[in-house]
């Protein structure tokens, strides 16, 4: 056992700069001492893992079409306005499919950026508020388009 | 900085390229969409406003820029099938070179059409309509 900044490391598990030829990746099934002293329970990171797969099989097909209705097809944006808009937003259909969209790539967005900071932010405040900020910014913009969906009125002047 | 290990799959070439575009396309999206809840956000406000907003998407500079938003997108979902089909299918990791290049021909297939109904209108007004 050694003793990083990560806490308390199970031998093996890191790579040793200078023997390249004997690296070790550990089975994932292999359970080992987590580097963060068990501080975590849970198993969040797999099923973060799994949502950015499950989120993206979805949003492949939500956010390509709505590309292509939107930017290409009928005039591409030329044709938008508030009245395109509330044509589209007339059916139940549309205001669903933009809702699901808005949760699933906010939160399939917000998840990929927290494993950007915890990649490149090496020090602890930093870490720490540049996630903070990232997760007020998206409860504000899931609660400001979840609300504009749901309140949207074609009749405003 | 500790030194990288050596033998991974992400180290240089395709492998490496294709997840260093992926992490660069995947945060621009997340900043676009930041611009876009709040731009959409307008047609709560008044009509008029949305379309003023909604205006400026319209013209040449902001349009040739919506050909790279789009772009950026397709590539990441294009990829993210790649990433997936690596992690669930299994011949994906023997494969992942070459499924580099198919999802970039199907880029360039898509995008070559896409792109030009994307600017047709720009296109028309700089070098005026055939009609
Ligand atoms: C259109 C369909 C999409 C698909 C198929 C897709 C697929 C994926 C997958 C599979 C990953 C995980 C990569 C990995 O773990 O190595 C990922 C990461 C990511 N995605 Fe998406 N995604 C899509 C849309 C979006 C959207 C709309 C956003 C922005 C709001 C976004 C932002 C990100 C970010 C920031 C990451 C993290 C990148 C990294 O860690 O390097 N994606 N995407």
């Amino acid at each position: 056992m050694t003793t990083s900044s990560l806490g308390t490391v199970t031998e093996g598990s890191i790579a040793q700069p200078d023997q390249h030829d004997n690296l070790v990746i550990e089975a994932p099934r292999n359970r080992r001492k987590r580097p963060s002293g068990n501080r975590s329970k849970t198993n969040f990171e797999m099923y973060a893992w799994i949502f950015m797969r499950m989120s993206g099989l979805l949003l492949f097909v939500l956010v390509l079409w709505h590309l292509l209705i939107m930017t290409v097809l009928d005039g591409g944006v030329q044709k938008v306005n508030f009245a395109f808009v509330a044509g589209r937003w007339s059916s139940p259909f549309w205001r669903t499919w933009d809702l699901a969209q808005l949760w699933l790539a906010q939160l399939h967005g917000t998840n990929g950026l927290r494993v950007i900071i915890n990649d490149y932010a090496e020090r602890d405040g930093t870490r720490f508020w540049l996630k903070m900020l990232l997760y007020m910014s998206s409860f504000l913009v899931l609660l400001l388009g979840t609300l504009v969906i749901f309140t949207f009125d074609p009749n405003l002047t | 900085m500790p030194k990288a290990p050596a033998g991974t799959l992400y180290r240089g070439r395709e492998g490496m390229w294709s997840w260093v575009a992926h992490r660069v396309t995947g945060v621009l999206i997340f900043f676009f969409l930041f611009a876009h809840v709040l731009d959409t956000a307008l047609v709560r406000v008044s009509p008029d406003s949305y379309n003023r907003v909604i205006d400026t998407y319209k013209t040449p500079f902001v349009n040739l820029m919506e050909v790279g938003l789009v772009g950026a997108v397709l590539y990441h979902a294009l990829n993210g099938v790649r990433v997936m089909l690596i992690d669930f299918w299994s011949k994906g990791v023997r494969y992942q070179r070459e499924m580099t290049w198919a999802i970039l021909t199907v880029f360039v297939l898509v995008m070559a059409p896409g792109a030009y109904f994307m600017t047709k209108h720009t296109l028309e007004a700089i070098f005026g309509s055939a009609s």
